[in-house]
């Protein structure tokens, strides 16, 4: 066991953790923070997605001893006084989610991407998106998210009331 | 009372309503299964065979056991009757061969990932940990594992069962008196008509929901409650309780926060067996979670289908006929529905067209595979991928346009109702109206201009166009229906509206969502129809104790079905109400007429509104004595017809002719769903339907290896595309009315995955037919492309393991071999 003391979501926590606890779990099945999930075993879905001392990182991808001294933001942490943060404010607003299981962490993502580039071309969200999978939304409006989030214009349309027979 | 009040303004029907659910789910408050801690809960892990098809010799648990807080290790033999049976709850034919499936055999194992013994321990990681010290011997077994050759039996899946055959299903218009006789038909195109023979394959998939599954049981308390993340938690608690003798009464299963289905958690699954007889053995709560690798391995798999196509047309190109000869992979077991997905697609290759003569012909077959069962579209996308590459033959064969020759053998919007040669009854619909809009917005007349500058300037990447049209049957389904086809269950649904005594609405549906929106279409559903806030209806589902009967979710149905149901119910309150409304304003019940929320005395400003007739039927100190003192209602309703939404894709893609990649260009549909509830979950339903019938044309397959293992066992290895591979879609809609419901609603949930796997590969034929292709075999990889190019066959199959790109010496299966084509 180790002894770990960090930061998440603004609270200083501290605890013995197996050397080869993830953060994922340390995160869900220590301190509760279930907002953050798991969605494979192979780094490869992005749904785990936390900010580790501001950037982003998959945390079934770190261990929990590698996070001790440092601060951790996760989904649950992202709002603050109540207001949602923009990008999460531009996920409902463009119905960038479904089922809603990758979301915390596309959330996650897109909030770093928009830090390194607030306005970035829609090949740049794309492309800063690639490591998280969704299965429900085809990403197109993920993409529109993103941009609605950075203000940009939301590119292809999705018209809806066209032809009335 | 009030007087005189503003009716609602603005219509909820047609609005963009942004979705209730998303709150908790952009906030990290959501509860999935795996959430769910309680105290003294201990966790499975599951031992499973690395092998297709063996003997279990021994199960030796000691040092398992033995293992730091390990509870117990369990067997097959260990919890006998008690894990009740995975069902199959559509026999196809009354003499279907359907082997036993048990949650944990005892004696063999049919196929790489099945659970032959069960760890308890205090977390997950011991039990992991502990599962890698149970010791099992196998006796290895041949395993049949290619469909075609296990079609032959040469190999059996289940050796006492005697044959792999599981079921031979078949419809001919002919016989069933809805049209021609199709040998006839073929036969006399033969002679100076045009016959078209090809062989399809259907690539195996995995339906990768994003949340892995899990299950968490606790039998504490009288009754013993089931987490699960399933999209049926009514037919689980059916199943369960059929298979092990508990009574149905003291179980209760709750599908909590579900993240995404697709048909695959359309499942009673070994591990929920598994779970709750653990559980009701050791007396505390167990919770089980799969790891992806497991999820990939044995949730079931869907499609898997060799289709043989003969359509006959006349020299003019007029169909005259369709032939259709089904081999499907049922895998180790025959599912829930699994022998049943085939079935669904057999009413539906003759498509929009006005074929004179059908038959459908479908053999199942067992093999020592993960089983199949619902993938999103479910029969229908493999139906609808059979006829519409067989359309661009037709087309390519009479060298006129795609479009043209569609047009010239659809239903014409006038001739609705139509009853086709598969003897379904189409409602409504404009295909000439869709096509043309979809034209418009793809660009059709430009693109084919330039991929014709490009086709005649010899460009190495090429132009393809590629066209599909489709229809399929949503809504399962009318319950007479489902009996004549022998399904074990009814189609209908079942819905509830509580009208609480602050003047809030409950409603509670059997449909069960996990990620389809339900909370807010159904609440724009009822604040309209019912004429109260939008904010003020609860909808509730999922939970049998709250929902005590549904159907659930599946088949693109909880809205044309459970909506339909909640309407009614909705209607029953307002029913309810009047005579109260009629005591309390002291007038006569025909003199009152219901507009927005409220009871109004035709001719005065008299009125009382829904919110205050609930109040006064909870306090009920004064209601007519012929009355109860009640508002709530419920209806269960069950569909008359199908639905029948229709649309039609085009894709424009670019493949590069000397590394054989593939590139979306521009992606544009026009689906005819009916009356839209909310614009935006429709669009999000399709675009995630694009993406995942795209995914089938290009990435998607499940592979295994000659020893049936499943090398396609992680997402580096399944190919589930990511931002960079996809783009953004032109996506719009035509509207004729569902006649079949009243609020003319068409099902959209599987529409995009059903036509855009055929647009695709349409279009990447067509970007190299000239080179003489006319197919390649899916999913289009770079790889087979470019082999087709080179030597202009299909493209060969994918080989059995991770093998070098461009090896020679694999074994090519000609994916129109044996088709005469
Ligand atoms: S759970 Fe971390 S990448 Fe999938
Ligand atoms: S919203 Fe379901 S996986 Fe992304």
């Amino acid at each position: 066991m180790t002894r770990i003391s960090l930061t998440v979501d603004g609270a200083k926590v501290a605890d013995d953790v197996e050397p080869r606890m993830l953060l994922v779990q340390y995160l869900r099945e220590r301190l509760g923070k279930t907002g953050t999930v798991v969605g494979c075993d192979t780094s490869n879905c992005g749904a785990c997605t936390v900010h580790l001392d501001g950037t982003s990182v998959k945390s079934c991808n770190v261990l929990a001893v590698q996070a001790d001294g440092c601060e951790v933001t996760t989904i649950e942490g992202l709002a603050q006084d109540g207001e949602l943060h923009p990008v999460q404010e531009a996920f409902r607003e463009c119905h960038g989610l479904q089922c809603g299981f990758c979301t915390p962490g596309m959330i996650m993502q897109s909030v770093a991407l928009l830090k390194d580039n607030p306005n970035p071309s829609e090949e740049e969200i794309r492309l800063g998106l690639e490591g998280n999978l969704c299965r429900c939304t085809g990403y197109h409006n993920i993409v529109k998210a993103v941009q609605h989030a950075c203000g940009a214009s939301t590119g292809s349309t999705n018209q809806t009331a066209g032809v009335t027979a | 009372m009030t007087a005189v009040q503003e009716p609602t303004v603005e219509r909820e029907i047609g609005r963009e309503r942004r979705r209730k659910e998303d709150q908790r789910l952009i906030t990290g408050r959501t509860r999935w299964t795996d959430n769910i801690n309680l105290p003294g809960m201990l966790h499975l892990a599951m031992v499973r065979s690395p092998f297709a098809h063996a003997k279990i010799v021994s199960i030796d648990t000691t040092a398992a056991k033995d293992a730091t807080n390990v509870v117990d290790v369990l067997t097959g033999a260990d919890l006998g009757e008690s894990q009740g049976a995975c069902i199959n709850a559509w026999a196809i034919t009354e003499d279907q061969v359907t082997p036993p499936h048990l949650p944990m055999p005892t004696d063999r194992v049919a196929f790489a990932g099945e659970v032959v013994a069960v760890v308890v321990a205090r977390s997950a990681a011991e039990a992991r940990d502990a599962a890698e010290l149970v010791d099992v011997e196998y006796e290895e077994l041949p395993a049949a594992l290619d469909l075609k050759e296990a079609a032959t039996d040469a190999v059996l899946a289940h050796p006492d069962l005697g044959t792999n055959k599981s079921a031979f299903w078949k419809f001919d218009s002919a016989e069933a008196g809805t049209g021609g006789d199709v040998d006839a038909a073929i036969a006399s195109a033969r002679d100076g008509g045009i016959v078209i023979e090809r062989e399809y394959r259907q690539q195996r998939l995995i339906p990768a929901f994003m949340e892995p599954r899990s299950v968490v049981v606790d039998p504490t308390g009288e009754q013993i409650t089931v987490w699960s993340a399933t999209q049926i938690p009514h037919i689980l608690r059916f199943a369960i309780a059929a298979t092990t003798g508990v009574p149905e009464s003291k179980i209760r299963v709750i599908a909590p926060d579900v993240g995404g289905g697709f048909g695959g958690k359309l499942q009673q699954t070994p591990e929920e067996m598994i779970a709750f007889a653990v559980a009701r053995r050791i007396g505390k709560p167990v919770k089980f979670t799969e790891t992806r690798s497991e999820s990939l391995m044995t949730a079931h798999h869907g499609r898997d289908q060799w289709q043989k196509l003969t359509l006959a047309a006349d020299k003019d190109g007029k169909v005259t006929g369709l032939k259709v000869e089904l081999l499907a992979d049922l895998g180790a077991y025959v599912a829930i529905i699994g022998g049943g997905v085939p079935v669904l697609g057999a009413f539906m290759f003759n498509s929009i067209y006005k074929f004179p003569a059908y038959q459908f012909n479908c053999q199942t077959v067992l093999t020592n595979k993960t089983w199949t069962d619902a993938y999103r579209g479910a029969g229908r996308p493999e139906a609808t991928y059979g006829i519409e590459r067989m359309m661009d033959e037709l087309a390519a064969e009479l060298g006129e346009d795609p479009i043209e020759v569609r047009r010239r053998n659809w239903i014409d919007a006038s001739e609705f109702p139509f009853t086709t040669v598969a003897g379904l009854e189409y409602d409504s619909g404009d295909y000439e109206k869709a096509t043309q809009r979809a034209m418009e917005m793809l660009g059709y007349d430009e693109l084919r201009a330039e991929q014709k500058r490009r086709r005649d300037a010899g460009d190495r990447v090429q132009l393809g166009i590629g066209v599909s049209t489709f229809t399929e049957m949503c809504g399962l389904a009318p319950s007479r229906v489902l009996g004549q086809l022998n399904y074990g269950a009814g189609g209908w649904e079942h819905a509830s509206v509580r009208m609480l005594a602050t003047g809030k609405v409950e409603v509670v549906t059997g449909a069960s969502a996990h990620g389809q929106g339900h909370e807010t279409a159904f609440s724009q559903i009822v604040a309209d129809r019912l004429g109260v806030p939008f904010d003020d209806v609860e909808v509730l589902h999922g939970d049998t104790q709250i929902s005590h009967k549904g159907l659930d979710t599946y088949g693109s149905r909880s809205l044309v079905v459970g909506g339909e149901a909640l309407v009614k119910a909705v209607d029953k309150v307002i029913e309810k109400a009047k005579p109260l409304a009629a005591h309390l304003l002291e007038a006569n019940a025909e003199d009152l007429e219901y507009v927005g929320g409220r009871f109004g005395v035709r001719g005065t400003d008299q009125g009382v509104t829904i919110q205050e007739l609930a109040g006064a039927a909870f306090a009920a100190h004064n209601y007519p004595e012929d009355m109860e003192p009640s508002l709530d209602a419920e209806a269960t309703y069950d569909p008359v017809n199908f639905n029948y939404p229709h649309g039609t894709h085009l894709c424009a893609v670019e493949v590069d002719t000397e590394t054989g990649q593939v590139s979306i260009r521009k992606y544009a549909c026009c689906d005819d769903i009916g009356n839209i509830i909310n614009p935006l979950i429709v669009a999000g339903q399709v675009h995630g339907g694009l993406v995942q019938g795209i995914a089938q044309a290009l990435w998607e397959e499940a592979v295994y290896d000659d020893s049936g293992t499943l090398v396609s066992g992680s997402f580096t290895d399944y190919l589930l595309p990511t931002t960079a591979d996809t783009l953004s879609f032109e996506v719009d809609h035509t509207t004729s009315p569902s006649l079949t419901n009243t609020l003319g609603t068409k099902g959209v949930g599987e529409a995009g995955t059903i036509a855009s796997t055929p647009a695709v590969v349409n279009a990447v034929v067509d970007a190299v037919r000239h080179l003489g292709i006319n197919d390649i075999q899916m999913p289009c990889t770079p790889q087979r492309v470019w082999k087709a190019i080179q030597g202009a066959g299909s493209g060969g199959a994918t080989p059995g393991a991770a093998m070098p790109h461009f090896s020679e010496d694999q074994p090519g299966q000609d994916s129109t071999e044996g088709a005469g084509a």
